[in-house]
């Protein structure tokens, strides 16, 4: 669960673990230099994390043993009850949906659910939704505005499936079908970008009043690798492409395509999960909180007001 | 050339800044003829032996689809602006301004009203030839500024995309503009004005994702490539050959993701005919009638 660029970091850890075992096994003292090594420790996180590259970051998006959507499904919710299935092609397991509570407030809550090992990364496609998947979040979006339940979504997707099946079904139709069903609804919605935002797949449950991302995830038009296989035309450039881009969360702040960066323990959620699902447990309460006192005109108003702000670009006094 | 120009002009011809096929004569990449150049602008950029469609420059498009002199120019008055400083192997800067200055616009896509047989509507044209007709966020401001428009007008909107998706050198700048073509189209919806998408070849990725799917009507032209991934994604990913025709018009439209597959020649009338009967609404006075007929 280490990166490359962790390793100076793993070699201070482990002399500390040394260290420790070593005065044990002896006997003796050196809880001064143990002391001494743990604030240097601490200042190289530090240090290593302010400087970490936006390919850095993208390798911290997907690191293995990240949590996953449905770990911020059982950790940050309670009650929840999972509801399968589109009514039309099937179910897909890379969209997990169902009723869950958030504090006091029942929600309808749909989570990416990328795999934590092998079998359950090929269970759930690796997080890429078939079109059945964007059909099931349309269903959760209808019983969300029956029932006058808040929308929470948690992205974590390389992008929709690129399939043979996926585009016989009507991928891109199915996908703005749902960027449009989204937009209409008539209760809060706040999507949270866990760890990859891959492009339409990602968008797809991301047309929210409120959007927010975790400071180590990514959400980008296009995956680095595919990126740079197009414009280097060499797949390996995918650092450079991570640079050029700014898809990490202080980037996407600043284009405002999101409005809020949530904070990670040091070295990333999964150096410490609980306090990870503790820091997004009190965002998302106060954010719904903020999104409960709007009306329905308000909220409908606000999230399109927002996506129809969204570009840059410069007026020109002449046409052309 | 300015459309204004062109619109002097009777016959549709070659001008500088589209990339329609060059020289005298040339060989259908189709059924491989030897097409008269002149012949195959004068039918449409349709090849006269096969029925072949290549793509259109937007002139000719607006030409086709717009009754004579009727054209005003809406877009335009807006550019990129790099956001990103976006550099890979030449800065996209750099690559906007010879598009720009190549084209003669200043996006890939032009917008306006006009006259379809009498019917007021609006339009958008993606070009295809200013890089890729990719969608960037002057192409989706200039969508959605044209759709409102439309509605504040009270005109149908018709949306002929040619594009490579979504533009990623204004990265998830660009991801945005399929929302906010979204959303735009919220003000035609609630006047129940016609949304009629048209789709050439080729239209992919966020772009196809987006507004050109959640028209009322979505018609594409013969053999056009329309997809959300691209056949050389897809085959990477399954690693076998794709079907033949697959993700062409023809076989979405037997799919069912298409009202019709129509030719070049037939799309200005079939419009008509879908905005008339669109706005069909019952007249008050057959209410009346009928009232006094169960009377
Ligand atoms: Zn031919």
């Amino acid at each position: 669960m280490s990166l490359p660029f962790e390793k100076p970091i793993d070699d201070l850890e482990a002399k500390i673990t040394d260290m420790r075992s070593y005065a044990e096994e002896q006997g003796i003292d050196l809880s001064e230099e143990i002391g001494l090594l743990e604030r240097r420790l601490e200042q190289l996180k530090r240090d290593t994390f302010a400087n970490i590259t936006r390919w850095q970051r993208v390798q911290v998006a997907r690191i293995a043993g990240r949590p996953t959507g449905l770990d911020y499904v059982a950790n940050v919710f309670t009650d929840f009850e999972e509801l399968h299935g589109d009514r039309t092609l099937g179910d897909d397991p890379a969209l997990v949906t169902g009723l869950a509570r958030l504090g006091e407030q029942t929600v309808i809550v749909m989570a990416q659910q990328k795999g934590r090992d092998t079998k359950e990364n090929i269970l759930r496609n690796f997080g890429m939704m078939h079109p059945s998947g964007y059909r099931k979040a349309m269903r959760m979006f209808d019983l969300a505005d029956k029932f006058r339940l808040p929308i929470i979504a948690m992205v974590d997707t390389p992008g929709a499936y690129p399939g043979l099946s996926a585009e016989e079904q009507g991928q891109a139709w199915v996908i703005s079908e749902c960027i449009q069903r989204m937009s209409r609804l008539k209760v809060p919605a706040i999507s949270l970008v866990i760890g990859e935002g891959g492009s339409g797949g990602a968008l797809a449950i991301a047309v929210a009043n409120r959007v927010l991302i975790l400071e180590n995830a990514i959400y980008s038009v296009i995956s680095p690798e595919s990126c740079a296989a197009i414009r280097w035309r060499d797949s390996s450039e995918a650092p450079q492409a991570a640079e050029a881009l700014k898809l990490t969360a202080y980037d996407l702040l600043d284009l405002n395509v999101v409005d809020r960066v949530i904070d990670e323990p040091l070295g990333g959620a999964h150096k410490e999960v609980d306090a990870t699902m503790a820091i997004v447990k009190s965002v998302l309460l106060q954010e719904l909180g903020d999104l409960l006192k709007l009306d329905e005109v308000s909220l409908l108003e606000q999230r399109r007001a927002r996506f129809r702000a969204l570009g840059r670009f410069e007026e020109v006094l002449e046409a052309a | 050339m300015t459309l204004e120009r062109w619109f002097r002009r009777k016959k549709p011809t070659k001008g500088d800044d589209d990339s329609s096929p060059v020289g005298l004569w040339l060989k259908c990449e189709s059924c491989n003829a030897q097409i008269y150049r002149k012949d195959l602008v004068a039918n449409l950029y349709v090849c006269p032996e096969c029925q072949h469609h290549y793509q259109m420059p937007v002139d000719a498009r607006l030409e086709l689809l717009l009754d004579e002199g009727s054209f005003e120019q809406w877009s335009g008055h807006i550019q990129a602006t790099d956001p990103l400083e976006f550099v890979d192997q030449e800065a996209y800067a750099d690559k906007l301004k010879a598009a720009q200055e190549k084209h003669h616009r200043k996006d890939a896509i032009v917008t306006g009203s006009g006259l379809l047989n009498g019917l007021p509507v609006a339009l958008s044209v993606m070009d295809f030839f200013f890089l890729g007709g990719s969608m960037g966020s002057v192409v989706g401001e200039e969508i959605a500024r044209a759709v409102e428009r439309a509605a504040d007008e009270d005109r149908a909107f018709i949306a002929v995309t040619a594009s490579g998706g979504a533009r990623m050198q204004e990265g998830a700048l660009s991801l945005m503009q399929m929302a906010k073509t979204t959303v735009a189209l919220e003000r035609l919806a609630e006047k129940h004005l016609p949304f009629i998408s048209l789709l050439t070849d080729p239209t992919t990725g966020g772009t196809t994702a987006s507004f050109a799917t959640l028209g009322d009507i979505i018609i594409a032209e013969p053999k056009a490539l329309i997809c959300f991934a691209g056949p050389r994604v897809i085959q990477q990913t399954i690693k076998q050959e794709l079907p033949e025709g697959f993700q062409r018009s023809e076989f979405l439209l037997e799919k069912g993701m298409l009202d019709d597959v129509l030719e070049r020649s037939k799309l200005k009338d079939k419009f008509a005919a879908y905005i008339r009967l669109l706005s069909g609404k019952v007249p008050q006075v057959t209410l009346e009638a009928e009232h006094v007929a169960t009377l």
